[in-house]
């Protein structure tokens, strides 16, 4: 008995065998995919439109039935299992939400728990809870489908997937019809998630923005149904095996991989700042070229040149800021905090939102190249 | 009955407002509750056969074109020839006119039920198989509510015919509103005729009312409010939020 649970607990959550998958008669869709899916983990399936993402997914809880290899799921075969039971135990989550138009949102969250043979009114009860951990207001609960938005149908349809607290979540292409605005909180939330939850998360996009940003493991797909790499995400970025992959990448990955770069140690510059309440005393000046405009809490909003000190009279006056950079993250966003300054200083800030200085473009690229130095020595020595 | 005007629409107002009429065994209230009898014998019938068969191809996809090709063939069937076929084949009374009621129903209702599972969003049913549900439930908790607007529709029709040709039983058996129609035309009794003929209409009016009442309380509220809410001050409002604290601007 210990020995299968440790070896439940040591082998990857999933693994795909030798899976190829041709729709009748056509070029195979998924073309001998082997890999391993780590437990706990986000796994990432990028790639163009057609490369066979959606169908290496749907093989997992048997939406679609391989022509030849197999998929163990925590070392069983899937295809040995009943085709309900397996889907009950694994969240889905899709582009379209999927909701039931008839079912209320609550009831639409309670689905898999009623059918696992929870009492309504546990289920509802339980529904209500999601429904707060998706971030959605309470009374949302009562309304149908149809009267949401399409981020708040996305958000129930991952509270749906979580209520029956499956171990495996597969979502394919969940972000992609909403807006970019809400995207990117969707993204952030799923990461929030993800570190209480610990799910193992098959998540399937065309972006590999996306795939980079939430992915721990990144596998990307090539035309075919072939697997061309899968890997760290920063190594995606810093060391594409091939053309397909280098290209698919595409040209920013020198920028986005600096997202990967820990900014721990970019020197952070003391800041002049005035208080948004002084400004309209004229006897308040400035003694730098730019001076931080700061509210009571210390939050910034904008900047105050030296040259027109005058005509700044209140916060609308001053002049709009760019990007913030919060103390401790990544380079990128330490890079692009400098830039889209209109100071050329990049506003620092810590995790309440608080000035606590600001960082140089400059001293970032030093940092950059410091970084490449440190890598290429390590490449070196393990090359030795 | 005597009239006081040979004018046709006359005799019918004297011979609907004669109170002998309605009254009796004989009377159009008998007449009309016989007539609805048959119909919902009919009716009971005609669902027994086409509702499990058109859930079953609309479910599978199996036999679509069997189904469209037969729903063809039998509303070409002139429903007294099948009367009168029946009768002759198999036995008198007002079976053979019954099941060739029935024939007349299965069509709309048929077509109706095939085409409310084909209604329903496809991706909607993708995504209750991927979260687990089985075939039949599926068919009963997605199919069948998210179609029933549609289905039903198909059944009204088809109880609204059958309401109008159900007097086809009084060639068999005294029964029913086709009395009036029969009677009326053997002894040249153009009041009975017509009255008769405005009695069914009127049936007919109000058995589709009660059909539209119904279809309307059956249907979840969910499926009407089609109207695609705007993003609600809640979200945006979170998103400004998130947004601020993602890096917005100074
Ligand atoms: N049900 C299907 N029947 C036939 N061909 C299919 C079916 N589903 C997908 N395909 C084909 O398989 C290939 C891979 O599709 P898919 O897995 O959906 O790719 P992706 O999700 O990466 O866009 C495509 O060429 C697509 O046309
Ligand atoms: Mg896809």
């Amino acid at each position: 008995m210990t020995s299968t649970e440790q070896a439940s607990t040591t082998r990857p959550m999933i693994e795909f065998r030798d899976v190829t998958k041709t729709y009748d008669g056509g070029q195979p869709a998924v073309d001998s995919l082997t890999m391993d899916i780590e437990r706990g983990k986000i796994t990432v399936f990028v790639g163009p439109s057609g490369c066979g993402k959606t169908t290496s997914l749907r093989m997992i809880n048997r939406m679609v039935e391989p022509t030849s290899g197999r998929i163990l799921l925590d070392g069983q075969d899937v295809a040995e299992q009943k085709a309900a039971e397996l889907r009950r135990s694994m969240g889905y989550v899709m582009q379209s939400s999927g909701l039931m138009p008839h079912r209320t949102v609550l009831d639409n969250i309670a689905t898999v728990p009623r059918l696992n043979g929870v009492a309504r009114s546990t289920a509802r009860a339980r529904a209500k809870e999601l429904l707060d951990v998706v971030g959605l207001a309470p009374e949302l609960g009562r309304r149908y489908p149809g009267q949401l938005s399409g981020g708040q149908q996305q958000r129930v349809g991952v509270a749906r997937a979580l209520a029956a607290d499956p171990p495996v979540l597969l979502m394919d292409e969940p972000f992609s019809a909403v807006d970019p605005v809400v995207r990117a909180e969707l993204q952030s939330e799923l990461i929030r998630l993800q570190r209480d939850l610990a799910k193992t998360i098959v998540f399937v996009t065309h972006d590999i923005d996306e795939a980079t940003i939430l992915g721990d493991r990144v596998a990307v797909f090539a035309v075919g149904g072939r697997l061309a790499q899968f890997a760290d995400p920063e190594e995606i970025l810093r060391a594409p095996v091939d053309d397909f992959v280098a290209g698919f990448v595409g040209r920013d990955r020198g920028f986005r991989h600096l997202s990967f770069q820990e900014g721990e140690d970019v020197t952070i510059h003391p800041i002049e700042t005035i208080e948004t309440g002084r400004l309209a005393d004229p006897s308040v000046t400035v003694n730098s070229p730019w001076t931080l405009l700061v509210d009571a809490e210390g939050r910034p909003h904008g900047w105050v040149p030296e040259a027109t000190r005058e005509s700044v009279t209140s916060q609308a006056d001053a002049v709009p800021g760019g990007s913030l950079y919060t103390r401790g993250d990544s380079l990128r966003r330490a890079l692009d905090a400098s830039l889209s300054s209109p100071s050329g200083l990049g506003v620092t800030v810590d995790d309440d939102g608080r000035v606590v200085g600001v960082v140089r473009a400059a001293e970032v690229f030093e940092l950059i190249e410091a970084g490449r130095l440190d890598r290429g020595r390590a490449n070196y020595n393990t090359a030795v | 009955m005597d009239y006081s005007s040979s004018n046709l629409f006359v005799q019918m107002g004297e011979w609907l407002s004669d109170p002998e009429n309605w009254s009796g065994s004989r009377g159009i209230p008998m007449r009309i509750a016989e007539h609805l009898g048959y119909v919902g014998l009919t009716m009971l019938l005609a669902l027994a056969i086409a509702v499990p068969l058109g859930l079953y191809v609309g479910h599978t996809g199996k036999g679509r074109v069997l189904i469209v090709s037969g729903v063809g063939i039998l509303r070409a069937l002139p429903t007294l020839g099948m009367v009168f076929l029946f009768a002759l084949l198999f036995s008198r009374g007002v079976l053979p006119a019954v099941w060739a009621l029935v024939l007349l129903a299965v069509p709309p209702v048929l077509s109706g039920i095939y085409a409310g599972v084909s209604s329903v969003n496809r991706t909607v049913v993708d995504a209750a198989r991927s979260m687990g549900l089985t075939e039949w439930q599926i068919l009963t908790r997605v199919e069948l509510p998210n179609g029933l607007q549609v289905m039903l529709g198909g059944v009204r029709a088809g109880v609204l015919q059958v309401v109008a040709t159900a007097t086809v039983v009084a060639y068999a058996k005294a029964d029913g509103l086709g009395v009036f129609l029969v009677e009326g035309t053997q002894i040249n009794d153009n009041g009975r005729l017509f009255g008769g003929a405005v009695v069914i209409a009127a049936v007919a009016i109000a058995v589709d009312g009660v059909m539209a009442l119904l279809q309307r309380f059956a249907i979840s509220p969910g499926l009407r409010t089609t109207r695609p809410v705007a993003r609600s001050q809640q979200e945006s409002g979170r998103q400004e939020a998130v947004a601020s604290a993602q890096g917005g601007t100074t």
